[in-house]
């Protein structure tokens, strides 16, 4: 727990530079002022204040009934924070890795996604589930998985995976005021904490007042006209880096999904479009996934405008511990570089 | 159980400097010679050396996130437990699993980073020597943390009505990373836990090897002899952080220094001396391991690194026909291109 770097002075702008954790934390706590149903439940959130910094802070301001450290029991909080969401409270439970979902699916899939639509919606589930993801630091097959698609596929969660400081406060907002049940899922290597540094971009300007940014609004990163590349998290850092390193042979565009339900598809069909030519980049399995989504709506909705495709993912395996294990499977720079050339081929 | 004990701390010791290796002066996690989490067992070597004296190579242990003293215990391959702590080819999981995911079937040792999730298995290789009529028992261990979660729940009741040939150990070091045992149960004896299942359960305070042993051998041998489960909570002391790199800003005042005044190696050679154990006798064994250790970790630092593609291998025993991990950079596949 070595200190990340605290946001410099005020700007008199009202927007100051901050790291993605201290984003998601001034959005809670913002919340937690507004609205006394609103309290955060999960494993070391108080006086850790969260193992990746998602609840830096905020026992001492709240006090231990809103910032409630929980026994190691998934299934008994996470269902607690579904019967309290559906009680008319807002509940934000933290799930530590998202790689633990297993202990407690039951209670996130059969409860938490779907009470709405059995109760033809006489109740909803306001709550937030956010969960830490992904690998880059050898932490072996039970603490790496980004485990996108799995959340993705199961009707009835809304799913947001924040890339940038900035993005990360406003869709933290929109998640606690959402009537339905929100899955955050946050990229560990983009939280600024002091033991995993991340790379440039994640810390960005954040305006100090609240705001909110719409589900399904894919973000364009970065302008380009000859490939899109797709995709999302730590990967828009990675896909950016090799957008730069391309800039004089090819002109990329990168997209950020930012939310996965709902969907942008048409920010995604309108770039393809125009580029004809689309690279998905994904740190969750190759198979059945994320991936596999994108490129069939492309192909769905722009099939004539297409000329290449590609996939650059975790392969289908558990991700290993050895260093060149996980570098080997885990997309990195190179990997983007390379089938973003093979798409111009 | 002396040696493994100071296996085990001299063990930790030097992987402790390893780890801290190529992580200075700024912490980050993923440099050095050994990435990823470290879960260090100091503290806690009582409870791994009471229990594993009374088992086989036959015998089952599962271990959860922090294996390493009960690993040693079980008689799980130093130099090859070493060299996957280090990412290496050679290591026992040819470098998948790391530190906190060490198998040893030759001695019937699983791991597992999921909280109370290796109970389970253990009922089951308890329920397969019934099955066989084997007298061989398993042991899950896990952290008081742990006794909350419904694996564990679950595991005490399965092998309760089939009356199975297990131990459940539980170390109680009083802190689930930052939460005090208090906050997060209101049981102070985990123990008790067995009551609602009908089994017996025995709490041991202080981290006294000998007062482990003598708990353990009866209910072990209470599982040998088809009399079922029970449930054992051994008072240890957590002497580090949680994992290497948490400054415990949690921890009270004074916690850590109390948890290190209790030390169970302390404690067992005082029991030494008062059997009459010469020091002579202490030094040498002392001496022995420590010199294990360090063959270890040198044999284990001279190891090859395994080969990106092995990354590919063990996903399945028997791959399928056409079963590919991946669609690799040359071989993607590409629409449209006919158009
Ligand atoms: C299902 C699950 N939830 C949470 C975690 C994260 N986690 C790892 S260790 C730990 C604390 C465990 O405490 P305890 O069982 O007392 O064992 P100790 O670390 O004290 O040895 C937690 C919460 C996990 N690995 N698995």
């Amino acid at each position: 727990m070595v200190e990340a770097d605290e946001p410099e002075t005020a700007e008199t702008t009202g927007e100051r530079e901050t790291t993605m954790s201290r984003a998601m934390v001034s959005a809670i706590a913002s919340e937690m002022r507004d609205s006394d149903d609103v309290f955060v439940m999960g494993e070391d959130v108080a006086d850790y204040g969260g193992i990746f910094d998602s609840t830096d802070g905020l026992l001492e301001e709240f006090g231990r009934e809103k910032i409630m450290d929980v026994p190691i029991s998934e299934t008994g909080f996470i269902g607690a924070a579904v019967g309290a969401a559906q009680a008319g409270m807002r509940p934000i439970a933290e799930l530590m890795f998202a790689d633990f979902f297993g202990v407690g699916m039951d209670q996130i899939y059969n409860q938490m996604a779907k009470n709405t639509y059995m109760s033809g919606s006489t109740v909803n589930v306001p709550m937030v589930l956010m969960t830490a993801v992904g690998g880059t630091y050898n932490d072996a097959a039970q603490h790496s998985q980004t485990l996108y698609g799995t959340f993705a596929h199961l009707p009835g969660m809304k799913v947001v995976v924040p890339s940038t400081a900035a993005d990360a406060k406003g869709l933290m907002h929109t998640a606690i005021r959402d009537d339905d049940p929100v899955v955050y899922m946050f990229h560990k290597r983009l939280m600024g904490i002091g033991w995993m540094p991340a790379p440039d971009g994640p810390k960005t300007s954040v305006p100090e007042d609240d705001y909110t940014i719409d589900f399904g609004e894919a973000d364009v990163k970065r302008e380009g006209d000859d490939v899109t590349v797709v995709t999302l998290g730590l990967h828009v850092h990675r896909a950016l880096e090799a957008a730069d390193d391309l800039a004089e042979e090819v002109d990329v565009e990168v997209i950020d999904l930012r939310t996965l339900v709902p969907l942008d598809t048409e920010t995604v069909l309108e770039s393809v479009r125009k580029t004809g030519r689309l690279v998905v980049v994904d740190e969750d399995y190759h198979s059945f996934g994320l991936s596999g989504e994108i490129v069939a709506r492309a192909t769905e909705g722009a099939l004539a405008d297409l000329s290449a495709v590609r996939r650059v993912t975790m392969p289908d395996v558990p991700i290993p511990y050895a260093r060149p294990l996980e570098q080997e499977v885990n997309p990195g720079r190179e990997d983007i570089i390379e089938a973003v050339q093979s798409t111009t081929e | 159980m002396y040696g493994w004990m100071v296996t085990a701390r001299y063990y930790e010791e030097r992987l402790q400097e390893e780890y801290l290796e190529g992580k200075q002066p700024a912490f980050d996690i993923s440099a050095g010679p050994i990435p990823g989490e470290l879960h260090l067992a100091a503290g806690q070597e009582a409870a791994a050396a009471g229990v594993c004296s009374h088992l086989d190579d036959a015998d089952t242990v599962t271990a959860p996130h922090r294996p390493h003293h009960v690993a040693i215990a079980k008689g799980v391959d130093l130099k090859r437990m070493t060299a996957e702590i280090f990412g290496r080819r050679t290591g026992l999981c040819k470098g998948k699993g790391g530190h906190m995911h060490l198998f040893d079937s030759a001695v019937n040792f699983a791991g597992s980073g999921i909280i109370a999730e290796g109970c389970p298995p253990a009922v089951g290789a308890a329920l397969a020597a019934k099955k066989r009529a084997e007298d061989s028992v398993a042991v899950a261990y896990l952290g008081e943390g742990a006794i909350s979660q419904g694996g564990f729940l679950e595991s005490l009741n399965l092998a309760s009505v089939q009356n199975l040939p297990v131990l459940f150990v539980i170390e109680d070091n009083d802190w689930a990373i930052s939460m005090p045992k208090g906050r997060v149960t209101d049981v102070g004896n985990g123990a008790q836990r067995a009551g609602g299942f009908d089994m017996p359960g025995k709490r041991v305070d202080y981290d006294d090897a000998c007062a482990v042993y003598e708990a353990a051998g009866e209910a072990i041998g209470r599982a040998r002899d088809g009399n079922g489960p029970t449930l054992l909570e051994v008072q240890v002391h957590r002497r580090m952080g949680h994992f290497m790199g948490d400054a415990e800003g949690y921890r009270p005042e004074g916690d850590s220094e109390r948890a290190k005044q209790r030390d169970s190696i302390e404690r067992m050679e005082s029991t030494l001396q008062k059997a009459g154990i010469d020091d002579d006798t202490v030094d040498d064994i002392r001496d022995r391991s420590h010199q294990r250790v360090e063959e270890a970790i040198e044999w284990a630092k001279d190891q090859p690194e395994p080969d990106p593609d092995e990354a590919y291998n063990d996903v399945f025993t028997n791959p399928p026909a056409g079963w590919t991990p991946n669609t690799k950079p040359g071989q993607t596949e590409s629409a449209g291109d006919d158009d």
